[in-house]
């Protein structure tokens, strides 16, 4: 495994910014217990791209995804946004980097115990000094774009899955972030309504222009809103590239994903019954 | 393996657990008395809006039973005394009785307790369920530190009200202590009064209310810690909040004896 020092990070760093970048991953390796899930990830990502970050599921994606916006530490490697490591930075560098980052997670999880517009306007109730009248015309704006007006007053519980999944999506662009992280957007949501998300994705990418960074194992969302895909596989990036470059691939595990082909197994009744008896 | 080797290995896992759990558990008390008591001087504002809403939830909801449970242990200590006290003659003793007991010892540690039960498994229920919903991730990539915004707001909280609580157990217990000698013992309401002015010194209130104070911290502390440690869903809420009562009043039973061993021999 490379060992980087800081010398080569910062080299690392300034090579990005002259091509305008916004993440890097260098050589990321996480373990749990004695089982690596990452395999030594190393990506750049782009500013004002939408970044897919594909892959089948307990293959390490949302576990990426965990360690980008700082969630978890790195047993080894280094994340940098905007040229901040995550996992060394201070916290008031950690902060002011995440101030302008949003996440929508995969269950939502907005706040049960407040409102819809608190949930929207509580990053901007807590890092701005906006007095709360302009904190509440900010979170109508935002809930407006998520195509939730009037919805102010409902309290998470009383909202259905994609609504939630949208009100979410206000929370993460109230500090009007440069990078917006989503897990699976689109998981637990009827055709419907997941295409409904992805086209707001779409619509929020081409209205602000912020760097999107998506985890998903859904084929139909990629197609419509990557511009970049990474392919995760056991831990490891099998293939990074555009979606055309993704669509010529002869990587037999890209092939297997895109074609939906399940996982061989070869019969073999000798082993099946060593098995049976332990 | 040998019954014996296993034994030795079950307490050396115990031993480590143990001592992995304290470390735990002192980090995150550091971590919020540092958000408590350090960061509001380098320009952090504490979150009074938050506590003055837990005040309300721990305070204002738990009187009732504070109140009821107070006068009735005034009761059984006035009664269980006159038992005594009636061989000797001096039944007028029992409002001395009740009065110390009340204040130094059973109106703290009574009401630390139905808190303990009733807002301190509340804490561990309410921040468990938010960690099983992602909900302090959330907080987390929002940049707003999950301590500095739940923990101490409850903490700040428990401090101020379960003294309050305190005070009113103290008043509750002697009332109790006055029906019974009144109703019962043939003492007039002035000679209880007096007695008990008599009987009861500062020192004795306020060993009781610095009790409480401390009662407060470990119930917050115990409550937020066991909710912020939930693994494993629905289920794990449930353990955390059994875990959380049972751990909050046996820290408080030991630190009821550490200060009353501390009050006994300095005061």
């Amino acid at each position: 495994m490379p060992v980087y020092d800081q010398r080569t990070i910062t080299t690392f760093a300034t090579r990005t910014m002259a091509q305008n970048p916004i993440i890097q991953i260098i050589d990321l390796h996480t373990r749990y217990g004695g089982k690596e899930i990452l395999k030594g990830i190393t990506l750049d990502l782009y500013a004002n791209e939408t970044f897919v970050i594909l892959g089948r599921s307990g293959c390490g994606k949302s576990t990426l995804l965990r360690h980008l916006v700082g969630l978890e530490t790195p047993t080894a490697g280094h994340i940098l946004i905007k040229g901040v490591d995550m996992a060394s930075a201070a916290e008031a560098e950690r902060n002011r980097v995440l101030r302008k980052v949003g996440m929508l997670f995969q269950g939502a999880a907005l706040f049960n115990s407040m409102t819809v517009a608190e949930n929207v306007g509580l990053p901007l109730q807590e890092h701005t000094p906006l007095e709360p009248s302009t904190v509440k015309i900010m979170t109508r704006l935002k809930l407006d774009l998520v195509g939730l007006s009037g919805y102010d007053d409902f309290m998470p519980a009383q909202l259905s899955g994609g609504m939630k999944k949208r009100a979410a999506l206000a929370r993460a662009l109230a500090m009007d972030p440069d990078i917006l992280f989503c897990d699976e957007p689109s998981a637990g949501l009827d055709p419907i309504v997941a295409a409904g998300i992805d086209h707001l994705i779409l619509k929020l990418h081409k209205a602000f222009k912020m760097t999107i960074v998506v985890v998903t194992h859904e084929l139909a969302s990629v197609f419509l809103i990557a511009d970049r895909v990474a392919l995760l596989h056991e831990g490891s990036v099998v293939f990074c590239g555009t979606l055309a470059e993704l669509k010529r691939s002869e990587h037999p595990y890209v092939r297997q994903f895109l074609e939906r082909r399940p996982d061989e197994q070869v019969p073999d009744s000798e082993t099946y019954l060593k098995s049976l008896v332990g | 393996m040998r019954p014996w080797a296993e034994i030795a290995g079950g307490l050396g896992r115990g031993f480590f657990t143990l001592i992995g759990g304290l470390g735990r558990m002192g980090r995150f008390t550091q971590a919020t008395l540092r958000s408590m008591l350090i960061e509001p001087w380098r320009g952090r504002t504490l979150r009074w809006g938050a506590a003055f809403e837990q005040m309300v939830l721990i305070g204002v909801a738990s009187l009732p039973i504070v109140v009821t449970i107070s006068f009735i242990v005034g009761l059984i200590i006035a009664m269980q005394s006159a038992y005594q006290l009636q061989r000797f003659g001096a039944v007028i003793f029992v409002a001395d009785l009740v009065a110390v007991s009340v204040t130094r010892e059973l109106a703290p540690l009574m009401t630390a307790i139905l808190v303990a039960g009733r807002s301190g498994s509340a804490i561990a229920a309410e921040i468990g369920s938010m960690k099983v919903a992602e909900e302090l991730d959330a907080l987390n990539a929002m940049a707003l530190h999950p301590i500095r915004f739940l923990v101490v707001p409850r903490t700040l909280a428990m401090m101020i009200v379960l003294p309050c609580l305190t005070v009113i157990a103290d008043l509750l217990g002697i009332f109790g202590g006055l029906v019974l000698g009144v109703v019962s013992l043939d003492i007039s309401w002035i000679a209880y009064f007096n007695q008990t002015a008599d009987a009861l010194l500062l020192k004795d209130f306020v060993s009781g209310l610095i009790k409480s104070f401390f009662f407060a911290v470990i119930i917050a502390l115990v409550g937020a810690f066991e909710g912020f440690h939930v693994a494993g869903g629905a289920e794990g809420v449930g353990k955390a909040t059994t875990t959380a009562v049972v751990r909050s009043i046996f820290l408080i039973i030991l630190a009821d004896m550490v200060f009353t061993a501390l009050f006994y021999s300095t005061f």
